[in-house]
Formats: structure tokens, sequence, C-alpha cells
């Protein structure tokens, strides 16, 4: 991302002050999370750091993030390999098969393999289900490195007597390296903050166990400080990927030819590569759904609660509807600001926003909470707090998505405007919304269907009695309630999971 | 001299499109061969054939005593010991100048001994940590070069090496060019669009259109030729006349010109005199 632009235009003041209230206030259960966290003094905090349950706590989230992101790496590479430099049958249409399972929400194909391979609990099943629904972190970027491979080097790595297979590992690797650490990032920070998968599979995680020291002993304090310890791992985690990356300048240099990447031909290998890789879809999209389906025609013939689905269905498309509500209008202020100002307060506005994003939704929904018991106990576990940490989490989707459609449109256009007599909010009005109203639908359209699926924060500020559809279907899954859960399941992929798939696709071929 | 590569009757089709109809012609050793022609003429084609990057449905090369492509033989690209360079050089991102010399060399202590030899040959020495990107255009083109001599391959191909240059830059990169080929007594086939630039360095000329060899040639013998209009087009009116090549200027009948690149020592040399473009204006009247 270039911050090097020169400024670039002005903002209606009333818009800026929104879009630094929105930043300032979405900072606020983060400080008031560390604020818990000392509250017993600072040799309590470092007490329980170092205590031998926290410490083999870390050493089992370690374990796992570092095993999902190496089994991550490998499948998604490859699969990127297959699908766009080997002439494999339907590598288009398996390609998308592949990335879908990245909207599967991870509690629910968590609930599909526990529900029908009770055995899998545990390291394993989290292991399944988390690299399952993560590789397509590694196997977009990956793929999109490799389809802007300059054929040309390998070209002159043949001439200078290289076998492909050499040039494999010495060259197209080391070329798509940045995206492949990349890619890999996302996963390990995706594992770090899950808890719907870790949880489901009853794996005692960093998140796991932060929500067991919240509602267990209901010991905020302990749940404050391992939260704040999960946040600086995953800081590391995001530190230690720059060295990874190093400061390799890998622009390419001159321009690149219009000769598409040379394409590897599998002769008699087509078919059998084509049904081993089939296997990953099957295994991380089709037998899930298939799992839930079973679950649901048999729960079916027991007379399922009807009304309790229809209940939780209106209360999540309505928190979700609110939601997205407020979440634009703090949106487009804010990717104003970061399209239009370049200066210090709007890159930190934006910044702010996206450093939220990468939080677990579980640590946010944990400061939300700590906003709740020591500043405002009226609004504790009451909507407007639930809706605080979904915008809060949301922010960047909704930013990211309407701040590219803005920075589309030179803000020389505003310029001719005021030149003819519109005030800065009439330019808003009439040519900023109008221009970015397809950014901003879409990011709409994200922020909804993200939150019809967001599970640990609604668990832990749901007004009680509210119910969604996620937390109806967290709660059977604990009680072993499979069959009852199977509705929600069925829904939550109708609800959230289609079409968030069908907003996607687009994007990736 | 024998001939370091000889084409005999190669042919290549992609889809229903002729892109090589049959051509054939061979490159003595040590020379400069260039192949001239405007885009879509097959020249980059059968550059790709020579080095192994497309297979041809028909005809046969050969290399020295080595086949390298014929109806039952195809050698691939990494054993037939033929360097390139392709549009813009091409250098590895990711390597530094040095890395990317040393990329087709075998490991050991000679290694950049060889490096820091071609580097000094095409003028750049000390450049080995350098970045790609940290080159202008005409540096990267050599440090291509300079890859491609590395390994001493039998024939080196040049794809259109100066059309990303500046027009102010290329006669030095190619003069820096021909003089680096020289030097290692490497056979060169370099494909151009561009007439000045085939004049200046090939020993031979290889004049395509259409998928075919139009005339094959010194540049003086192809001056000489009658030809039909579309070569003729692409050649340009020019004369050849006698003159007399002193220093870095040489006369003739018509007058005495300034010669830079000359490929001949003093004495009595053939000159081509192409036509060129005037300006005319009207005259000042005080």
């Amino acid at each position: 991302m270039s911050r090097l632009r020169a400024a670039t235009g002005s903002v209606p003041p009333v818009l800026a002050l929104v879009a630094v209230l929105g930043a300032l206030l979405s900072i606020v259960p983060l400080l008031y999370l560390v604020i818990q966290a000392t509250s017993d003094g600072l040799s309590n905090v470092a007490t329980e750091i170092f205590d031998d349950a926290t410490l083999a706590l870390v050493g089992r989230s370690l374990l796992l993030c570092v095993v999902v992101t190496s089994l991550c790496a490998v499948i998604g590479t490859t699969a990127a390999f297959l699908c766009v430099r080997t002439n494999l049958p339907f590598r288009r249409i398996l390609f998308v098969a592949l990335a879908l399972p990245l909207t599967m929400p991870s509690y629910v194909a968590a609930y599909a393999w526990v529900a029908e391979r009770p055995n899998l609990a545990g390291f394993w099943g989290a292991t399944l289900v988390l690299t399952s629904i993560s590789f397509p972190f590694v196997m977009l970027p990956v793929a999109a490195a490799m389809r802007r491979l300059d054929s040309r080097h390998e070209e002159v790595g043949r001439s200078l007597g290289r076998t492909p297979v050499n040039l494999a590992f010495t060259l197209t690797l080391r070329q798509i390296r940045p995206s492949l650490t990349a890619g890999s990032l996302l996963v390990a920070l995706y594992v770090l903050s899950d808890f719907g998968a870790v949880a489901t599979m009853r794996y005692e995680s960093f998140t796991w166990s932060i929500y067991g020291a919240y509602r267990a002993g209901f010991n905020p304090t302990r749940a404050a400080t391992l939260s704040l310890l999960l946040v600086l791992i995953a800081l590391a985690i995001v530190v230690g990927e720059e060295f990874a990356r190093g400061r390799a300048n890998l622009a390419s240099v001159g321009s690149t030819t219009d000769r598409p990447p040379s394409t590897l031909d599998l002769h008699t290998w087509r078919w059998p590569t084509f049904a081993a890789l089939l296997l990953v879809p099957i295994v991380a999209l089709l037998l899930p759904i298939l799992f839930i389906w079973q679950w649901f025609s048999e729960g079916a013939s027991r007379n399922n609660n009807w009304s309790e689905l229809f209940n939780a269905f209106g209360s999540t498309l309505w928190v979700a509807f609110l939601a997205t509500a407020v979440t634009m209008l703090f949106a487009i202020p804010i990717a104003l600001v970061a399209a239009r100002i370049a200066k210090k307060w709007a890159l930190a506005t934006d910044r702010a926003v996206f450093v939220l994003h990468a939080l677990p939704g579980l640590v946010v929904g944990l400061g939300v909470v700590a906003v709740g018991i020591r500043a405002l106990p009226g609004l504790y576990q009451k909507i407007p707090m639930l809706i605080a940490a979904y915008v809060i989490l949301y922010l960047s989707l909704a930013v990211g998505s309407i701040r590219a459609s803005i920075e589309r449109t030179p803000s020389s256009i505003d310029d001719a405007a005021l030149s003819l007599g519109s005030s800065r909010l009439e330019v808003f009005r009439r040519i900023t919304l109008p221009v970015a109203a397809p950014g901003i639908l879409s990011g709409a359209a994200l922020v909804f269907l993200t939150v019809a699926k967001e599970l640990p924060a609604t668990i832990l500020l749901k007004p009680t009695g509210f119910e969604t559809l996620a937390t109806e279907l967290w709660t059977r899954t604990t009680v072993f309630e499979f069959g009852a859960a199977a509705p929600y399941a069925i829904a939550l992929i109708l609800v959230a999971m289609i079409p968030t798939a069908f907003l996607s696709v687009r994007g990736w071929q | 001299m024998s001939d370091a590569l000889v084409l005999s009757n190669i042919s290549k089709s992609f889809g229903s499109v002729r892109a090589l109809d049959g051509i054939s012609f061979s490159v003595p050793e040590q020379s400069i061969a260039v192949l001239m022609g405007p885009s879509g003429c097959g020249k980059t084609t059968a550059l790709r054939c020579i080095a192994g990057f497309e297979r041809p449905e028909s005809g046969e090369i050969v290399s020295g005593e080595k086949v390298l492509s014929s109806e039952s033989i195809f050698l691939r690209p990494e054993a037939r010991h033929i360097g390139f360079v392709p549009q813009e050089g091409a250098l590895f991102p990711h390597l530094t100048v040095g890395e990317n010399i040393a990329f087709g060399l075998p490991k050991g202590r000679e290694r950049n001994d060889r490096v820091a030899q071609v580097l000094a040959l095409v003028e750049l020495d000390g450049f080995e940590k350098r970045k790609p990107h940290e080159l202008s255009g005409g540096q990267q083109q050599r440090v291509a070069l300079a890859r491609a001599l590395a390994p001493r391959p039998a024939i080196v191909l040049m794809d259109e090496p100066f059309s990303a240059l500046d027009a102010a830059l290329r006669p030095e990169v190619c003069a820096q060019v021909t003089q680096a080929l020289r030097a290692e007594k490497t056979t060169a086939i370099v494909v151009t669009h561009d007439r000045d630039e085939a004049l200046s360095i090939a020993d031979q000329l290889v004049v395509m259109l259409n998928g075919k060899v139009q005339c094959v040639g010194t540049p003086i013998e192809i001056y000489q030729q009658q030809h039909n209009d579309e070569v003729q087009a692409l050649l340009g009116d020019a004369k050849v006349v006698r003159g007399q090549l002193q220093g870095e200027s040489v006369t003739t009948e018509d007058g005495t010109y300034a010669v830079t690149n000359a490929q001949s020592n003093d004495g009595v040399v053939d000159v081509i005199i192409r036509k060129q473009p005037v300006s005319v204006y009207k005259p000042k009247t005080d």
C-alpha cells in the first residue's frame, strides 16, 4: 500500500470529525482490557503469565499454529501450482471450489466433523478443520503471484542449463515467497484467533482457555491478561513475518511480456492428479455439508422447534442489519479521510481500524465486556454493546472496500465541483457518494454477512435470552445435541456462506 | 569458416497461422547474424525454435556436429548450450547482478572469476552486489548478455535487445554489445525490426517477411541486389558507393561523412548511404 501520495484533497470537517471519533472510540475497549488485566497489580500479571498452565497453553496454541500453517503452506502452494501452471482438467472450476471453504464458519465445519466422528475431538480435529478452511489464505495470493510470473525468466534459466524441476525450486519458489509468507501469516493469525473450531473440538488453546477463564470462574482479570498475551504473540508473528520476507525488492525489471507463464503438461498424470486434488474440496466442503444434511434429515423427524429457529433467524438478521448500518456510518468518513488526506492523523485513523481487525473476536468481545463492567454497567449485555463489538471488528472490511472505490476517481473531480460553486458537503453528497456507491454496497454486504456468522463476541455480549443462529448452533453443539443443531448449521450456510462465496468468486478468478 | 548453426526448411504454425514457412539459413562461426523483419514476420519464432522453446513441425536445426531438432530428435533447451537474451534482459529480480550471472555456472572456485571476467567484458566491473532494479536499462541489457555469455555457449540469441532503450542510448549499448560478442568469439543471432540497428551490427543479414526468408547476405550484398517492392520498402532506399575510410570519416564522390563503429580498417571501403528525410525551411529574409 503506497502511503507516499501527495495530499490529494479535502474532506468536509464534519466527516473528518466522525472519522477520528470512530477510530478513537474503537480503541477504548482495548484500553479497558489493559486496565482490567493490571487491576490486581503488575506483579499479578507476571504471575499469571509465567504460570505453568499459561506456558503449557502457549505451547499448545503454537503447536496448533505451526502444524496448521505448515499444512496450509504445502496444500495451498500445491493447489495453486496445479491450477495455474499445469494442464489439469477443469482447473478453473476446481480453483473456485478450492477457495470456497474460506467462507465456511470454523464452528460449523467443526460441528459437522465432531458430530460425525466424535473421536476426532482434540488436536487432530482442530487441525483438520482449521487446515481445511484456511489453506485458501495461502492458495489465493500464491496463485496470483504465479499468474504474474515472467515466463522469460524460466526460458533464460533453461537456456543456462537448468532443468524445469531445478528451476521450480531455485526460481519460482523464491519469486512467490513474499506471497507464500504473507498467506501463511494470515493462516497463523487466523489459527491463533479462532474460537469456534478449537472450542467445538475442545482443544485447550488460547482462545478456548480465555473463554473458560471468563465463563467458569468469572475471572475477568485472568481472561484479560491471557487476551493481551495472545495479542502480543500475534504481534510477534507479524514482526517475524516482516523478517522472513526480508527487504527483497521483487518489482519486475522492465515491462512484463504478454507471453503467459508456460504450463506444465501432466501427460498421463492429468486425471490421477485431478482426482487427488479433488479430495481437498471434498474433505473441506462436501463432507461437512453432507454430514450436516444427514443430521438434519434425521433430526427433522424428531419435531424440531421451528419457532426458535425463526426467532434466531430474525435476531441474526436484525443485529446484522443494525451493525452494518452503524459500521457504514463510521466507515464512509474513515475511508474518505484515508483516501483523500495524506496527513499523519488520517493515516493513524486508517491504521487503527486495521490493527483492530487483526484482533481476535474474543479479545475485542472481552474488551467491550471490560468497558461494560467498569464504565457502563447499564449497557452491559445490551444490544448497543454487542453492536459496538461488531463495528470494531468489521469496520476495516467496510473501509477497505469503500476506500478502493473512492481512490479510483481522481480528486480533481472534487476540485472541479468545488470550482463550480458546490460546498464540500455538497460535493460529498453529489459526487463522492454516488461514485463510491458500488464499493459502499459491497462493503455493506460483506459486513452484514460476516456479522451474521460471528460467534465469540456474540456469546460474550448477547443479552440474556437473545439468540442468533451462531449462538444457537454453539449451545446445541456444546451439549451434544447434534440433530437439533443441524437446522442452524444449514441456516448459517444459507444466510452467510453462500452469499459470501457468491460475492467473492469474481475476485478469485 | 565452418557454420555454427544451420537451419534447413524449418516450419512452425500456431493454429492456422503459419509463423515459419520452410526457412533455411546458416550462420558462420564467430559472426553476428541479424534476423530483420517487421513484427509478425516470424523472426522471434525462429529464435525460439533455435533456443528450444518451440518445437518446429518440420525441418532440421544443426549446431556444429550436434542435431538440435529434427523429425525424430528434439533437444531440450537446457541441453543445447545456447545462450538467450530476452527482450529487456529479464534479469532475475530477486538475485544480485553477480548471482544472475552465476546462475548458469557450475559451483566452484572459478565461478567468481568468470563472473568478474564477463562483467569486465560488458564494462560493468564491480557491479556484482547491485540489484537489477538499481541499474539503468542499458546496464540491465549488458548484464543479461553477460549472464548468457558466462557459461561460454556455442551461440548467443538476442531478442530485440535494444528496443526498450532510449534512442539516444542505443548506438553506445549496441557498440558495447558487439564488442563483447567479438571479444568472446561467440556466434550470435540478433532479432530486430530496426534497420539502423541491423546494419550497425550485422556480419550477415537475414531479411524475413511473412514467415519466409527473403534474402541472406552481408549488408553490402543485400543493398546491391534487386528486390521486390515489399523487401525494398523494408530495407529503405539506399545506394552503395566506394569510399575512402580515414579514422572517423569516410570520403565518397558525394562528400565526406562522419562514421561511428566502422566494421573495416582504414582504406578503400564500400559505403551504404541511405535516404533520410530532410527538413526544408523558408529562407530568412532580413
